[in-house]
């Protein structure tokens, strides 16, 4: 049973890696691209003002040693330490003030094409997609976009205050319980991309993300679609087990009895990158060990240990989630 | 009635900017507030808010520039330079007077990167 109990560093790494990109300064979105050129702007326009302020202090201390006229000086003063830094704050600010609409593209309520209600938990997060017609998807620990599209992020949480960011597509934004906050998104690649919680939240807040999976509008319609109906092998035996030792009274799983809504929907979780909010790989062995002892691989989590049961039963059990597709 | 203020010598003509730089920044941020959490309550467009906000940066404006006209007077309109550091009258006059000033241009700045945003947010979402 050692095995479960094991968080060897080398799964984290290798959970990373599957996370994706997860730089600002990457941008696959039309949000981000903004940031990141703000930034570039700021950049550059911080590392001029320092070449010159630095150029005038070596030029005044080993190339014109002279005193200068107070006149000179006071001028000096009034044009290079008020007039300057007004007029350049002034110009920085309004280039700041004029993205902003930009960046909050929607004029009313709901009207991008798709919603997607995402909801802070300590450690993981809910995500139910709204599209214009049909009826609601629930998912977890996952956010599908369709790429070129608009996409209207609708964030809430149900405890603590977490906060949503994806930095290669765009800003960050807080989610606050008691409050709906929200951000627009449009991914112009595809691309998995990793979003941490930025949010100082509890305990397991580093062991907090989620993959953002941008996709081509088809390709993401025909994944809604599959979303939305019972995975193929909800049936299988492995469910029985799941169900038997009372897996369903938390978890929600599509087609089966299993209809618990306090842990992650995993009507599907097989299909997703990660598992356990973006820290673990999506393998077999991954999710045995953390059936056996959530604790460990994330402190302070409300799901039980079930190092009880059987290594079989659990494996059959993993094996189980891992084929809702 | 004199349009400009006689000179006179309180400690309280120090503050008249940072007071209007408040009120400003008051009036915007409140006005603002309240109307997008209650739109209906107030009956106007955003563009009235915006409007509101540009005729209260005027005022300010327009205040601080009568105090910061005054205090050049009180600062003997540039003749002395700093730092005014003589135990006389004078001296304390003078360095009342720029010191006022430079407050003023303080204020001046602040007002307008208070008011800034209405020049580009056309709603309350954006």
């Amino acid at each position: 049973m050692g095995q479960y109990f094991s968080l060897s560093a080398a799964s984290l790494l290798l959970a990373s890696g599957y996370a994706g990109a997860r730089s600002v300064l990457e941008p696959a979105g039309a949000e981000a691209q903004q940031i990141a050129i703000l930034f570039w702007v700021m950049l550059s326009g911080g590392a001029v003002i320092w070449l010159g302020v630095v150029g005038l202090l070596l030029h005044s201390a080993l190339f014109n040693r002279r005193r200068l006229a107070e006149k000179s000086a006071s001028s000096i003063i009034l044009w290079g330490g008020v007039v300057f830094p007004s007029v350049t704050l002034c110009a920085l600010l309004a280039y700041a003030l004029w993205l902003m609409p930009g960046l909050r593209p929607f004029a009313q309520a709901s009207s991008a094409a798709l919603r997607i209600e995402i909801t802070g938990r300590q450690f993981w997060w809910e995500v139910v997609y709204h599209p214009s017609q049909g009826p609601p998807v629930a998912s977890a620990n996952e956010i599908r976009l369709p790429v070129g599209e608009r996409v209207e992020l609708t964030l809430k949480s149900a405890d603590v205050i977490h906060s949503f960011w994806i930095p290669p597509l765009g800003g960050k934004m807080d989610m606050i319980p008691g409050r709906t906050n929200r951000l627009s998104l449009m991914a112009t690649k595809p691309g998995i991309f990793r979003g941490p919680c930025t949010e100082y939240c509890g305990t397991s807040h580093a062991l907090m993300a989620f993959s953002a999976v941008a996709m081509e509008p088809e390709a993401f319609r025909s994944w809604l679609a599959a979303q939305a109906i019972p995975a193929e092998g909800a049936g299988a035996s492995g469910g029985a087990l799941f169900l038997r030792h009372g897996c369903g009274s938390c978890h929600f799983v599509a087609g089966t009895d299993a209809r618990g809504l306090i842990g992650p929907d995993l009507s599907h979780v097989g299909s997703r990158a990660t598992v356990a909010a973006g820290i673990l790989p999506n393998t077999e062995d991954a999710v045995a060990r953390f059936i056996a002892r959530p604790d460990l691989i994330k402190p302070g989590s409300r799901m039980p240990a079930f190092d009880m049961l059987a290594p079989d039963d659990i494996r059959a059990i993993a094996a189980w989630l891992r084929g809702l597709q | 009635m004199r349009l400009i203020p006689r000179e006179i010598e309180t400690l309280w003509t120090l503050f008249t900017a940072p007071v209007v730089w408040v009120a400003h920044f008051l009036v915007c941020y409140i006005g603002a507030a309240i109307y997008c959490a209650k739109p209906e309550l107030v009956g106007l467009s955003f563009s009235a808010v915006r409007a509101g906000i540009a005729a209260a940066t005027v005022i300010a404006l327009s205040l601080i520039a009568l105090s910061a006209w005054l205090a050049w007077r009180q600062w003997g309109f540039g003749t002395d330079d700093p730092p005014h550091d003589d135990p006389t009258r004078r001296d304390r006059t003078l360095f009342q007077g720029f010191a006022t000033l430079l407050l003023s241009g303080l204020s001046f700045i602040a007002v307008i990167f208070t008011a800034m945003p209405a020049l580009f947010l056309t709603e309350c979402i954006r």
